[in-house]
């Protein structure tokens, strides 16, 4: 099922919370809105699920506009708001029966909602009431609330917000092998999340799409940002932070202080393209020091944002 | 529709609500009848009928506080919103069942009546259109109660404007009358709820009146609709 947007806006008075957005995804991809909170992700899922109207531009889920066949589209998609609408009152079943009858489900009604009470792991909570549940199982229920009638085209918002460790961990694959049967769109804030999960990812910031690529282009692309932490053991603190100065392609180093007792650690960062790590461990050995860690540090989304808007603004302009 | 009905009713005895409406209905209504028809001897109803003025206005803004604000407030109003079910319907479906509630609660005269006629006899002409003014007259004030749930995201809040415009409403015959302008106390007393309901409990069905509260209903219904649309695109 391929969903297709077009020049999409959405005002709120002055403010435009989605601005002139367009892309189109294929069927099978997973596919991962990345920004910042107030960047437009949530707005752009309500217009796709139809709860908002778009101030301009078109929808279009497997061919049909979601303005001209309300009715039709929604009832391809299965949607998980930021907070999952659940009655508290309920019991889990009394919830997904509520909703298989709300969404004129044709299948089996037991059967389906066991299978997909069994996918999300909520089955030993079938019979309790969901004010009871914790916050993990309470999302877990919003999930299972949008694959009931198994709709080929999920959208989820910041599926895994507010959960523990483990439980990302296991809503991402449970995201991953729902994505090998549907086309699934979802929002994050997390970047390694989003790269986990995603075949390709969009990059908006203030309503605007500053990037959309491959998830592995992003990182080759981005993820790149030069600079390491260094570990090493010697007695004089001065002594180290000039060597690491000295060494030809770095551009700034800033100590961190002592994190093991004998040792400091260093923010190194070099020009781009420039590897200096070959030149750090030749100094440090020559000196008699003992270098006990040097690691590169992964890009976060900040870090990412900083480049992008560079790289755009020595275009001369947006992508 | 039906499944939000459906959830919509149960929702009303899954928190003590439904029970709460149920008791200020009965209560009152059994108190009215006791001193007021049995204890007065007599086999007129329109004692209780008339009394229900004022149960009405108790009871409605807490019947309607909730319907559509507690939905926003949750957040649950997203799933309703996004499932193949058209605006009319979901507003629909929790106004009967709303009025579902109201007709159970006011059923109970019709036991009275019965209990009346072992003893004496009654005008069943009398109660019947007493009881369909009440159901008029109820049905009326809950869809401006739905109304006033559908522009607010918090029940409290809900609940206060609408028993200040349902007082306001029932008492328009008596602001009417204070104002001297010959006009305006017409058009206030042309929208009067009281006097329309009072006319029913003496004995006339007037279908001027029934139209009047039936169009009330359809008024606020669609202004409902409109407001719930509304939010959509702004």
């Amino acid at each position: 099922m391929t969903i297709e947007v077009k020049n999409l806006t959405k005002r709120y008075g002055q403010n435009k919370a989605v601005d002139d957005i367009s892309f189109e995804i294929k069927e099978g991809q997973i596919v991962g809105f990345l920004g910042p909170n107030g960047a437009g992700k949530t707005t752009t899922m309500n217009i796709l699920t139809g709860y908002l109207s778009a101030s301009e531009g078109s929808c279009k889920i497997g061919g049909k506009d979601i303005l001209d066949e309300p009715y039709e589209v929604k009832k391809l998609i299965g949607y998980l708001p930021e907070q999952p609408p659940l009655y508290h009152q309920m019991t889990v079943e009394e919830y997904l029966k509520f909703i298989f009858d709300l969404k004129k489900v044709k299948l089996p009604k037991d059967e389906h909602i066991e299978s997909i009470c069994r996918l999300v792991k909520i089955d030993h909570v079938y019979k309790r009431v969901i004010q009871n549940l914790s916050k993990g199982y309470k999302q877990r229920v919003g999930i299972a609330q949008a694959l009931i009638g198994n709709p080929p085209v999920l959208i989820l918002d910041e599926p895994t917000v507010g959960l523990d460790p483990n439980q990302i961990i296991e809503i991402r694959s449970l995201i991953k092998r729902l994505g090998e049967s549907h086309t699934v769109i979802l929002s994050s804030h997390i970047l390694s999340e989003v790269q986990a999960v995603c075949d390709r990812i969009i990059i908006i910031n203030n309503g605007k799409i500053v990037t959309d690529s491959g998830a592995e282009n992003l990182t080759s692309e981005f993820g790149n940002i030069n600079k390491l932490t260094v570990r090493i053991m010697a007695t004089d603190e001065s002594a180290v932070f000039k060597t690491l100065s000295k060494i030809p392609g770095t551009k700034k180093v800033s100590a961190l202080g002592v994190k093991e007792t004998g040792s400091f650690d260093f923010e190194v960062e070099s020009d781009d393209g420039a590897d200096i790590r070959n030149e750090i461990v030749k100094r440090v050995l020559e000196r008699g020091w003992q270098l006990l860690m040097i690691r590169a540090q992964e890009a976060t989304l900040e870090d990412i944002f900083i480049k992008l808007v560079n790289t755009n603004s020595n275009k001369g302009g947006k992508k | 529709m039906l499944a939000i009905f459906k959830r919509e009713f149960k929702s009303f005895f899954t928190t003590p609500l439904g029970y709460v409406i149920l008791i200020i209905f009965n209560l009152f209504s059994g108190v009215y009848f006791w001193f007021g028809t049995l204890y007065g001897g007599t086999a007129d109803m329109s004692l209780v009928y008339d009394g229900y003025t004022l149960i009405v206005l108790s009871a409605i803004p807490i019947l309607t506080m909730r319907l559509l604000s507690e939905e926003r407030r949750q957040k649950t109003d997203q799933a309703l919103l996004t499932a193949p079910v058209s605006l009319f319907s979901v507003v629909m479906a929790k106004y009967l069942a709303a009025l579902l509630l109201f007709v159970i609660g006011i059923s109970t005269t019709l036991i009275y009546s019965v209990v009346l006629a072992f003893i004496a006899q009654p005008s069943w002409a009398l109660i019947f259109g007493n009881f369909l003014g009440l159901l008029l007259f109820g049905a009326a004030l809950i869809a401006v109660g739905l109304f006033i749930s559908s522009i607010t995201e918090n029940q409290l809040v809900a609940a206060i404007v609408s028993y200040a415009v349902l007082f306001f409403l029932i008492m328009l015959d008596t602001v009417a009358g204070l104002f001297p302008i010959p006009v305006i106390s017409d058009v206030l007393y042309a929208l009067s709820f009281q006097a329309r309901y009072t006319s029913f409990v003496s004995g006339i069905i007037s279908l001027k009146n029934v139209m009047f509260f039936l169009s009330t209903t359809a008024i606020s219904l669609f202004l409902t609709i409109r407001v719930m649309e509304k939010r959509r695109w702004s």
